[in-house]
């Protein structure tokens, strides 16, 4: 189970002096949506093989343990995070994640699609490759059977491709594809307890790419503001979709 | 800058973004190939033979269908027969399960989901958003000669106007594929199709509890509009598929569209963002729906919608 941190940005942004990234001070953090469907599948599977371990692995600071403890609090055994406080391409997090991952030999990798908020959907299919998995993106339904799984990928618009993979596989979880459990307080508590390894990464080589300058996008013509109370909305909205529809 | 394009297609059709990649590679100057990964390709060829498009490889497998490991294999081979400069995919499914694989082989400069590309000076430099869409930047790819892109949905046109590209057969030996193409299912199309309402009221995460969905339903009925929803709803299963706007749903494009409580995830404003006329409202004034929307209201959607069920 790789899972991620993401940042999640309230309303004000300022960004660092050198213009190339937010000012961690307007953040706040969170797992990552995607990966809570991901720690999800990977409990089901277990529990209904009634075998099996769940390792959450993340690369990031001290800070990114939260993220891994809601995993734990979920069910998860154990974690192991990578340390990292640097801005990582999702190549490089694939390679600092690939070492880990590999020592564990596990059976099956998850991934979440994409993180919520660089939204770049290329960790999991990069980790695989370093690992030489065979692999499958966006999956919503997974059966398992005796060296392989058949799995559904949701394509645009509406169609699912139904995969046969082998496996070991590296599989990256849509959102939807089971109901995430809520973790109790007593687990939340118990998460505290359980294990979590911190590695050091080995060589993450050059970056994929670098931020050259982020800014905040300007803003279009966007839309004619419909001002007073709700009834004064709700009239003008009436008065819009009379004169659209006729 | 020379361009390779890797085009998308699905039981047998171009899909719409082969296009839009063309448009990109338009603004970069450069001599445009487009790859054409098929069992016959020759049946696909004429659909991107279009203006700015010099090549058209032609490249033969075994499957009809997308599958990972023989897309990466051939991208490979192409990549390292062609050398191109960039190298655009689409921000798809497909793409997902093997770009990043080969730009991770390849230590190709990457980026994903890029809206604008600027090709003037040096390398590339690619514009995308992070941080839940709410900052933009621009990315550069210092020490990377070779740079792969993909590029969100609907973010270019499709190009038009007739081609005169030469074409070329590329024989590529696949070694096996890990990930098999067995079927397609199409999502159980529900009892009514959106994608052909004059009126859309559609609701998103705003709505907060299922038990709120009949008021809405029986507002859309009271109004004369069909209800559709954004991803939310249906990844907690309150609504079937087949109501879904955005990328993995239905693309609509309704006289109306009145949106309560979507905040505009890029995936949905790809699904919606032509209607004739987009109506939003959402408490949160820095919404991404209200980019493309005509008209907006900051407002409570449960105060707007009882004022609007007293007015039906």
């Amino acid at each position: 189970m790789c899972v991620k941190q993401v940042a999640v940005l309230g309303d004000e942004v300022e960004f660092t002096a050198d213009e190339r990234d937010v000012d961690p001070d307007y953040l706040d953090y969170a797992l990552n949506e995607w990966d809570t469907y991901a720690t999800e599948e990977a409990l089901r599977l277990c529990e209904a093989a009634a075998d099996g371990e769940v390792v959450v692995v993340s690369v990031g600071p001290e800070d990114a343990e939260e993220a891994m403890r809601r995993c734990l609090a979920m069910g998860a055994d154990r974690g192991i995070r990578v340390d990292s406080d640097a801005w990582l391409d999702p190549i490089q997090v694939a390679r600092a994640l690939a070492e880990v991952v590999r020592a564990e030999n596990p059976d099956l990798v998850f991934a979440g699609v994409q993180s919520a908020d660089a939204v770049q959907a290329a960790t999991g299919t990069a980790l695989a490759e370093l690992l030489d998995l065979p692999r499958v993106a966006v999956v919503t339904k997974i059966e398992l059977g005796d060296g392989n799984a058949t799995v559904n990928r949701e394509l645009e618009g509406g169609v699912l491709d139904v995969v046969e993979v082998d496996t070991p596989a590296l599989l990256t979880i849509q959102t939807g594809i089971n109901e995430p459990r809520y973790a109790t307080l007593r687990a939340i508590k118990q998460a505290e307890e359980k294990e979590i390894d911190v590695r050091q990464p080995g060589d993450l080589g050059e970056p994929a790419y670098q931020v050259k300058k982020m800014f905040v996008p300007p803003k279009g013509e966007g839309a004619e503001m419909l001002n007073g109370s709700a009834a004064d909305v709700a009239q003008k909205i009436k008065e819009i979709v009379e004169e659209h529809t006729g | 800058m020379s361009v390779l394009i890797v085009a998308e297609h699905l039981r047998g059709e171009l899909r719409p973004i082969t296009l839009e990649l063309i448009s990109a590679a338009r603004e970069l100057e450069g001599p445009v190939a487009v790859a054409v990964i098929a069992k016959d390709p020759s049946a696909l060829t004429d659909a991107v033979d279009v203006e700015g498009v010099n090549e058209i490889l032609s490249v033969k497998v075994d499957q009809e269908e997308f599958e990972n490991d023989v897309y990466q294999q051939a991208v490979e081979r192409l990549i390292g027969q062609r050398e191109p400069q960039v190298i655009l995919l689409g921000f798809t499914v497909n793409s997902m399960g093997y770009g990043p694989a080969v730009a991770a082989k390849l230590g190709l400069g990457f980026a994903s989901d890029v809206f604008s590309i600027d090709g003037a000076a040096g390398g590339p430099v690619a514009t995308r958003a992070f941080y839940g869409s709410k900052v933009h930047a621009e990315v550069e790819f210092p020490g990377h000669d070779r740079v792969m892109l993909l590029l969100r949905p609907t973010a270019w046109p499709p190009a038009e106007g007739a081609g005169s590209a030469v074409e070329e057969e590329v024989s590529v030996s696949i070694s096996g594929s890990l990930a098999r193409h067995k079927e397609f299912v199409d999502v159980a199309t529900g009892d009514v199709d959106i994608t052909t309402a004059d009126f859309l009221l559609s609701i998103g995460r705003g709505v907060g509890d299922k038990e709120n969905l009949p008021q809405f339903e029986e507002l859309a009925g009271k109004m004369g509009a069909i209800l559709s929803v954004s991803r939310p709803l249906v990844d907690q299963g309150w609504m079937p598929n087949s109501r879904q706007v955005g990328q993995s749903g239905k693309t609509v494009k309704p006289k109306i569209y009145l949106a309560l409580g979507i905040s505009g995830a890029v995936q949905h404003l790809a699904g919606m963002k032509t209607s004739g006329t987009i109506i939003a409202v959402n408490t949160d004034p820095e919404a991404a729906i209200f980019s493309v929307a005509d008209y907006g209201a900051v407002a409570d959607l449960f105060e707007v919608a009882e004022e609007l069920e007293k007015l039906y």
